[in-house]
């Protein structure tokens, strides 16, 4: 009544300056309320009153070609600008943005820069001798409990007083500063955040974004007003002719003097604006009607839409990624509903929560933590105890001195899981525009009807199309279902189904919260996911999903997660189950040549852990344990062969995986290391190839083995596991024909181990797992003893050489293997073994392997080609030396070849 | 009813040190006794009952400063300034503190500057051992004087806490989880009721205001005595961080390795100081699960890799190198005592250790001859 300009400086986010917000409003009782906030905003205004409406909310800016451009004005119960909007719907009184339209703001497509003004916060709070602005503001504003009688303004003025005072001294320096505006970069940024920074006073937050302005509904005020220039400048688009950038806060605050005239115009004299106290001085300033326009002219603008979406305090706090908030917002909340005694009560809440969490915490715990928490704030001169001695109370008197309970009440309390919600009637959020965008591009309607999609990854249309699919199956939107593809398989098909529901869209909507974006939606639903998820698998299936997907973005967060998952990971059961579909992922992603040079850095990780933790696990094991175990290693050995080592490790030209076969212990031409000596002459200077000699079975791998390749340093593991007797004999032999296999063990070697682990020593059980985990159990072992000549013929040499009354003792060991064996498989192997033995097999050395002739014969090694030719779908002639460097040649002819193929 | 307690004379270490005869280590308040006078002269803000300064002057004695007349006090202890507050405020509402920490980080030197700033005296202490009875916390008797004349308050003889609690004043229990639990239990009445009772005598001591406790302990030997949750209800918690950077821990350890090699008459030459910078960088890490660069995660060993640990890790280091060696600090010198300060639990740790060994250490350039070190006693 009659107060006239009522001119309310406030903090963003601050409780203190929402209550006193609105005890100015009830004595000033205004004819309106003008809101520093986006114009556009005042068509969905009268949602704020909606009965469904529950703060935090956020108004959402976007703009409509653009859904990656956007930004957002969250507002939480206890902001000042929430409270202001809420009394005018209340009381009739008609509310307005008056913000810079952020038909401007978005239209900005110049480069970020960060605004460098000095927080004046900062030098009112150093003024006051304190070191930490937000204290100060705390101590100053927000802890003024309820308003104290009398003039309810007068905290107002005197902070406008003071920020005059700043502005002046800041005056002509601090213009020089650029205000960049924050660009909602490009088809990702979400990013803009504003009305939260209220670190430093808010003015900051909107300093950096508003910067624009124009709404439909304003169009026809600005229209009277003459803001004409605004209109013309549309569809110039570029941001010539603009303001400078530097300009922000003086456009921002020249829009919004143009709009309080046009406001008194309209309402009447009395209005209150409710703002960032920075402005405050300029607001009041008399600035003349054309100053103001000459300042708007030319704005860049764009089309926007404007939308209120649920928020959440977690969003609200600094932790949460979109940064721009405020440290507690569950503790700001507890101070604007707390009628009265908010330590106290504060205090026991926290005392609740760690109860339910089966702390004991007794009544008695929490008298004292009021009276620490009282003697703390008057050791620190402060009024009242704040959140800091609030935390050290609790800490000293309920949780033991012990950070770890302080986590929960920050992460529940503090922060707390506050989720906002907004009406039905709300606009639609625009990542169902992006999608929509998407389907449209992409030719893929949606459908009720099920409906099969064959991918072909090659073609441009189809990858988008399966990266929309994977990406909006991570955002819990299944439209599409992996299937088999039909016709021809292999890494380029891809086979779905989909169907299109109608709750598919609420589903759509819901992800809204995760970004503006199809793509920037799953890159946030993937970090978040990735930090949640329990087991390392997941977080390894997750790193799968990126790379189909094509979240490149999400990638190094999700792979950050993962390494220390696996770092922290003491089950090596879990580590081998990661470390195969790692691999995959890497070599999926070399396929659609996504950058996975972080992957291989984390496998190689992954890899190193292993190493170490595997022989430790493998002892004591029981027979079913071990047999998990079994299925470890060879996942692990498929993994090791498949993966290359990280740049920094000395490149190995990383053979196929059939390139280590028939060679000797040789990682291929490991370079010594330049200028590093070489330790006990492992490595030998000058390039050598290493050509280390068997180690006995204790195996423990070398000292300076620092600069072995993976797959070498995997050798000396499953060598060192051969050797130990704590190891179970399943395991054991499986080892020995791993390493036989991939020729890092001479046979005769073999042959000695075999006998040792099958000598009468040995209990039965063991010596059985032993054959069982060498030739392969069930019945696919039975038909490698009858392809693996070598093989047979290292049993058959054992065998043969049991003394007689052993061989009694053996025979239930070998029976109970070789029954489990196909019958044709059995009767085969008979006919082999009844042909007798082939003798002279290699114990010398450089004679070939058993069923190797001692040279290849180049004619009929030419003879397979056309058949791998065919299997690798080659068209064309290779060269006829190199094509496939076919480790020997089959000496037994084709017949194998059949059959094995 | 009340009684108030004879002074004692003064207590065996007073006594034991000839007047002007130069003590080893003089107590805090003798050490400090100018900048405590300073404080008091200066300090103008209330007291609480029989405190010889401010809560103010208390922190600002712990943590140092400059007062108004240019005197300069030197902190006794550098860490947050939270921790402190908090301590001072817990003393200043009656309540019992327990400092907890791993060893090396300063409770005993805390609780002692507490007292002396608080009280003026800091000798009304107990030291917690697993043989500590019940009567160095509650009071004995002088048998000669119990024989001779029954029981009386003559024949009594007080133990710290009783006196503390008579005059107001700071006692300070050190290691108290050390102590048994039946013993320990005889601290609740003492800080829930204020009072000690005498039933042979049918008399009791009351605390006057004034009184508190000060507790420390290793709060990784907590198996060994657990307190009670009626006890540990009645203590104001505080745990004393290590050192917050690598550097502050290197000085410490440098500091300490110099003070005892000097006692050990090693022929020191103390240029082992990249040595030192190691060993503290593995225990840093290791302790806390993650590399200095923050970048890559580890698993943590059982032990406490306390920065005590890692002065007699490089303590040792250094008498193999000088008795031994050539007398310079060398990696091979400190490798076995790493691996068994590193190396608690012979089958996790060494998992632990191995995995940092071939996952930190191998890919750093400069540190091949430590990690070929490691790996010859790690085996």
């Amino acid at each position: 009544m009659g107060e006239g300009l009522v001119l309310l400086g406030v903090r963003h986010h601050g409780p203190g300056s929402a209550r006193a917000v609105r005890a100015a409003l009830e004595a000033a009782r205004p004819d309106a309320v003008l809101i520093e906030g986006p114009p556009e905003a005042d068509a969905v205004t009268p949602l704020a009153a909606d009965p469904q409406t529950r703060p935090p909310v956020a108004l959402l800016a976007h703009a409509v070609d653009a859904p990656g451009r956007s930004a957002f004005w969250p507002l939480a119960a206890f902001s000042p600008e929430w409270v202001a909007l809420r009394w005018a719907l209340e009381h009739g009184v008609p509310a307005r943005f008056i913000d810079l339209p952020a038909a401007h703001t978005l239209a900005r497509t110049g480069p970020d820069s960060p605004p460098t003004r000095t927080d004046p916060l900062t030098v009112l709070a150093e003024a006051a001798g304190y070191d930490d602005p937000e204290r100060w503001w705390e101590d100053a504003v927000e802890h003024r409990g309820a308003v104290e009688e009398g003039d309810a303004l007068a905290p107002f003025t005197a902070l406008e007083e003071a920020m005059t005072a700043l502005r002046e001294r800041e005056g002509t320096t601090g213009r020089e500063r650029r205000r960049g505006r924050e660009e909602p970069a490009s088809e990702e940024g979400e990013e803009v955040e504003e009305g939260g920074e209220s670190g430093e006073g808010g003015e900051e937050i909107e300093g950096t974004e508003t910067e624009g302005t124009e709404i439909e509904r304003t169009a026809e005020a600005a229209e009277e007003e003459g803001t004409a220039e605004a209109a013309e400048a549309e569809g110039s688009g570029g941001e010539a002719g603009g303001p400078e950038p530097g300009d922000g806060d003086l456009v921002r605050e020249a829009y919004m003097r143009l709009r309080i005239r046009a406001a008194r115009r309209e309402f009447g004299e009395d209005v209150a604006v409710v703002c960032g106290a920075w402005h405050v001085p300029a607001l009041r300033r008399k600035v003349t009607v054309a100053a103001d326009r000459a300042l708007l002219k030319g704005l860049p603008r764009t089309k926007v839409e404007v939308t209120w979406v649920p928020w959440t305090h977690r969003r609200l706090s600094r932790a949460s990624g979109y940064g721009a908030g405020i440290d507690s917002p569950g503790w700001y909340g507890h101070l604007f509903t707390a009628p009265d005694r908010p330590v106290e009560r504060w205090l026991t809440r926290v005392a609740g929560l760690l109860r339910e969490e089966d702390r004991p915490v007794s009544p008695g715990h929490v008298i004292e933590a009021v009276r620490l928490a009282g003697a703390l704030a008057a050791l620190r001169g402060r009024p009242l105890p704040g959140l800091g001695e609030t935390t050290d109370a609790v800490r000293a008197v309920m949780c033991e001195g012990s950070d770890i309970p302080l986590a929960l009440i920050r992460d529940r309390l503090v922060v707390g899981d506050v989720l906002g919600r907004v009406p039905e009637g709300a606009p639609a959020v625009p990542l169902q525009r992006d999608l929509a965008r998407l389907q449209r591009r992409l030719r893929l309607a949606p459908e009720a009807r099920d409906r099969e999609l064959d991918l072909d990854l090659r073609k441009e249309t189809d990858a988008g199309r399966s990266r929309l699919l994977h990406r909006l199956r991570l955002l819990g939107v299944g439209w599409g279902e992996p299937a088999e593809a039909r016709g021809a398989t292999g890494t380029f098909r891809e086979g779905w189904r989909l169907r299109w529901e109608p709750e598919l869209s609420v589903r759509v909507a819901e992800a809204g919260v995760w970004g503006t974006t199809v793509r920037a939606a799953a890159t946030a639903k993937a970090e978040a996911d990735a930090v949640a998820a329990p087991a390392l698998a997941e977080v390894t299936a997750l790193a799968e999903v990126c790379l189909l997907a094509g979240l490149d973005d999400a990638l190094p967060g999700v792979m950050r997660v993962l390494a220390d998952r696996a770092a922290l990971d003491t089950d090596v059961g879990h580590l081998a189950q990661a470390l195969p579909a790692l691999v995959r992922s890497l070599r999926y992603g070399d396929v659609r040549g996504t950058g996975t040079a972080g992957l291989t850095e984390v496998a190689a990780g992954l890899a190193e852990r292993v190493f170490v933790g595997l022989p430790p696990a493998c002892a004591g094991l029981n027979a079913e344990a071990a047999d998990r175990m079994r299925d470890h290693i060879d996942a692990v050995h498929a993994a090791i062969s498949l993966l290359t080592d990280p740049p920094p490790d000395d490149r190995t030209p990383a053979p196929g995986g059939a390139g280590t076969q028939g060679g000797t212990l040789a990682p291929g031409g490991t370079p010594a290391p330049g200028g590093t000596p070489a330790p006990g002459g492992v490595l030998a200077p000058g390039g050598t190839p290493v050509t280390s000699g068997l180690p006995g079975p204790g195996g423990a791998p070398a000292p300076g083995d620092g600069h072995l390749t993976l797959r070498a340093r995997w050798s000396m593991v499953l060598r060192g596991l051969a050797g130990r007797e704590v190891v179970g004999g399943g395991i054991r032999g499986r080892v020995v024909r791993l390493l036989l296999d991939g020729g890092e063990l001479a046979p005769d070697e073999a042959a000695r181990l075999m006998g040792l682990a099958l000598s009468p020593g040995t209990p039965p059980a063991d010596a059985a797992a032993w054959v069982e985990g060498f030739v392969g159990g069930g019945a696919d072992g039975g038909l490698l003893l009858v392809h693996d000549e070598r093989l047979l013929a290292l049993v058959d040499d054992w065998l043969t050489g049991v003394p007689a009354q052993a061989f009694t003792d053996v025979l239930p060991l070998l029976r109970r293997t070789f029954s489990a064996y196909e019958p044709g498989v059995r009767r085969t192997l008979g006919e082999l073994a009844g042909r007798g033995p082939r003798r002279g097999t290699g114990s010398a050395p450089g004679a070939p392997a058993p069923g190797f002739a001692p040279d290849p014969d180049p004619h009929r090694a030419d003879a397979v080609l056309p058949v791998v030719r065919l299997l690798l779908g080659l068209d064309t002639a290779g060269t006829d030396g190199g094509a496939a460097p076919a480790p020997a040649h089959p000496a037994d002819g084709d017949v194998r070849l059949e059959a094995t193929t | 009813m009340s009684v108030s307690v004879q002074p004692m004379p003064a207590d065996p270490i007073h006594e034991g040190a000839a007047p002007g005869a130069e003590v080893l280590r003089p107590h805090a308040e003798d050490a400090f006794a100018g900048e405590l006078a300073a404080l008091a002269a200066r300090d103008e803000r209330p007291r609480p009952p029989r405190w010889k300064l401010s809560p103010w002057a208390v922190a600002t004695y712990l943590l140092g400063g400059t007062l108004a007349d240019g005197t300069v006090i030197s902190p006794k202890y550098v860490g947050p300034r939270r921790i402190v507050e908090v301590a001072v405020a817990t003393l200043a509402t009656d309540r019992a503190l327990l400092l907890l920490g791993v060893p090396g980080t300063a409770k005993t030197w805390v609780s002692e500057h507490l007292a002396a700033a608080v009280s003026g005296d800091s000798t009304l202490l107990v030291q917690g051992t697993a043989g500590t009875p019940e009567e160095a916390i509650r009071y004995g008797w002088d048998y000669a004087r119990l024989l001779a004349h029954g029981p009386s308050r003559d024949a009594l003889v007080p133990s710290p806490v009783m006196r503390a609690m008579a005059e107001g004043r700071t006692a300070r229990v050190e290691e108290l989880t050390r102590i048994p639990a039946d013993v320990q239990d005889a601290l609740i009445t003492v800080l829930s009721e204020k009072t000690l009772p005498i039933p042979e005598l049918g008399e009791e001591v009351q605390a006057v205001r004034g009184f508190t406790l000060i507790a420390t302990a290793n709060d990784r030997d907590r198996g060994v005595n657990d307190l009670s949750s009626a006890l540990r209800r009645r203590f104001n918690t505080v745990v004393l961080p290590l050192p917050e950077s690598a550097e502050a821990e290197v000085a410490i350890v440098a500091r300490r390795v110099d003070q005892i090699g000097r006692a050990l008459d090693l022929p020191a030459g103390t240029d082992g100081l990249a040595e030192i910078r190691r060993v503290v960088t593995v225990f840093r890490e290791l302790r806390d699960g993650v590399t200095s660069d923050g970048r890559t995660r580890l698993k943590s060993p059982s032990g406490t890799l306390s920065t005590a640990e890692a002065i007699s890790v490089v303590t040792g280091g250094l008498a193999l190198a000088a008795h031994f060696g050539d007398g310079v600090l060398r990696a091979g010198d400190i490798a076995a005592g790493l691996l068994g300060a590193v190396v608690r639990d012979p089958a996790a740790d060494r998992v632990v250790w191995q995995e940092y060994l071939e996952t930190v250490v191998r890919e750093r350039d400069d540190w091949h001859d430590f990690y070929r070190a490691c790996r010859e006693v790690t085996g």
